[in-house]
């Protein structure tokens, strides 16, 4: 009852805004949060439930929409729509009163505590979120940027436009080619993801193409997540369809014969080439000077996602420089949002910041269109290694693919979109 | 209707303004730690509809602490749960039950 009241207060705020033309992103908040993502949403909204719709948030993001990149895989297999994986920013205000600023940081001041606009505005806050997501280390493969801006070589790696392209291009290859992806070394966004996406294309082969062949060219030396599980399922189901190649670090792709060279594999052509670059922190998180780990990573103090670098701006998600066994997933970042939003929630309102955070991860992977594998952890924090630490004993993979964790890891996205964003 | 409108308008923000921020610090964090169920129970444990994840909101607190039990020692067999369930001490999943307890469905 209490909070219904909170609510309708903070919507009716909102609507008086608009009511008397004020601009709509304000000149000063309590909490910015810069990017939309599974981390960045769920911090804006648990910061708003948390502090019982007291505290006031801008999220600042592009888009009007979240795309999913999990379940992203399914529209290349062709199971799903680019429709079923998107959902609208604008629940986020009109359940949760989170201001959505449509636009993007260009500059952070952690000095002045201000963020600046592409748009020209400054904003400032008392606490900062940053879940900028991964940015693409382009170098890493000569070639790459100009075939990928000329919508020739994709990554398709951040769900959206690339991803309904990628699947127009599988579609449009004849019988017989071959559809090569080429997988960066660990760490990158969502370990099993390119294990996955190579089980949906070999799916789709397998009932329309079925003479066409998947290509795996992986810069590490085997499969980095759910290894057994993957190759016993392609070895049983996709033989002659799919083949793995580790030890392949792409350094160069020929978008004139649409090939891609390794640093010590022979070449390979194929008709789809499908290429992932090497992964840093979002490029806002790189131009402020928070990823201090190798100029990639942020470093944070994990009991609160707390820069080590900068006072009050948190960073999250993807961008995290991550604790043994955590990955970067979707829901990790989700994960880390409740963290933050309880600590930045803590810290406004002078109270203790959680002694002993917990983080889980669950990452459902579909094998074709009915059949899935997940793996799955918890981790807490523990106080004299500064860190969060998988709990033993706890965690694991499925035994084998199932229908029944199918139709969880349906249920699992649509509630977590719905955790997420609504 | 207009005005009246405005003028409760004018008295919740007054209200938002004068009232605390956050609940004390051990709710907090209860509600922090009940949060980790969220991702595939739903927020504060509302499903979505025909979610074939169960919610938890409302849920009798001796019901969730027998059935996360029965998921760590293998009596009540699972997909994932039993692998999630022995990541949390008996005090955590207490505190986790409470909290959905006092939820509204």
């Amino acid at each position: 009852m209490k909070r219904r009241s909170f609510v309708q207060a903070s919507v009716a705020l909102g609507t008086l805004g608009s009511l008397v033309g004020c601009a709509t992103i304000p000149d000063k908040a309590k909490v910015v949060v810069i990017g939309g993502g599974y981390g960045g949403a769920t911090a804006a909204k648990y910061v708003r439930m948390m502090s019982n719709y007291m505290i006031d948030v801008v999220l600042v993001e592009p888009n009007d929409n979240f795309v999913s990149c999990p379940i992203s895989n399914l529209v290349l297999g062709g199971y799903k729509s680019i429709g079923d994986i998107t959902t609208p920013y604008d629940n986020l205000r009109s359940k949760h009163g989170v201001i959505h600023a449509k636009d993007r940081v260009t500059r952070i001041d952690a000095a002045k505590k201000t963020v600046t606009l592409a748009g020209g505005s400054t904003i400032t806050y008392d606490k900062l979120i940053v879940s900028p997501g991964v940015d693409f280390m382009w170098g890493s493969v000569e070639g790459l940027q100009a075939a990928n801006a000329a919508g020739q070589i994709l990554h398709s790696w951040k769900a959206g436009p690339e991803t309904v392209a990628l699947r127009k291009q599988l579609e449009a290859m004849p019988d017989g080619g071959v559809y090569a992806l080429s997988v960066p070394l660990a760490p990158y966004r969502c370990p099993p993801g390119p294990y996955e996406r190579a089980s949906q294309v070999a799916s789709y082969f397998k009932t329309h193409k079925p003479r066409s062949k998947v290509l795996i060219l992986d810069a590490n030396p085997d499969v980095t997540s759910k290894g057994p599980l993957f190759k016993k399922f392609w070895a049983e189901n996709y033989k002659g369809t799919l083949e793995f190649r580790g030890n392949h670090k792409a350094v160069a792709v020929d978008a004139k014969t649409n090939t891609v060279k390794f640093e010590t594999a022979d070449d390979v052509k194929a008709s789809v080439l499908n290429v992932i670059p090497s992964m840093s922190a979002g490029s806002i998180a790189m131009d402020a000077g928070l990823a201090n780990v190798n100029n990639r990573w942020c470093a944070v103090d994990y009991l609160s996602f707390e820069s080590k670098v900068a006072r009050d701006v948190h960073v999250i998600g993807d961008s995290v420089l991550a604790s043994p066994g955590m990955p970067k997933s979707g829901h990790m970042a989700n994960s880390h949002g409740k963290v933050v939003a309880a600590a930045v929630v803590a810290q406004l309102s002078g109270l203790a910041v959680n002694p002993q955070p917990m983080l889980t991860n669950t990452c459902y992977s579909f094998v074709n269109d009915k059949l899935v594998v997940h793996v799955a952890s918890v981790h807490r924090y523990e106080s004299d290694k500064k860190d969060f630490i998988p709990v033993a004993g706890s965690g694991g993979v499925s035994p084998g693919p199932s229908e029944l964790e199918g139709v969880y890891a349906w249920n699992w996205a649509r509630n977590i979109w719905s955790d997420t964003l609504l | 209707m207009k005005k009246r409108w405005f003028l409760s308008l004018f008295l919740l923000t007054g209200f938002v303004q004068s009232a605390a921020l956050a609940q004390d610090a051990n709710a907090l964090h209860a509600r922090a730690l009940a949060a980790t169920c969220a991702n595939c129970h739903g927020t504060d444990g509302r499903t979505v509809e025909g979610s074939a994840v169960p919610p938890l909101a409302g849920m009798s607190p001796d019901y969730m602490v027998k059935q996360m039990a029965a998921f760590k020692n293998g009596s009540r067999p699972a997909t994932v749960m039993h692998q999630l369930a022995k990541g949390y001490t008996d005090q955590q999943v207490a505190l986790v039950a409470a909290y959905f307890a006092n939820i509204k469905r």
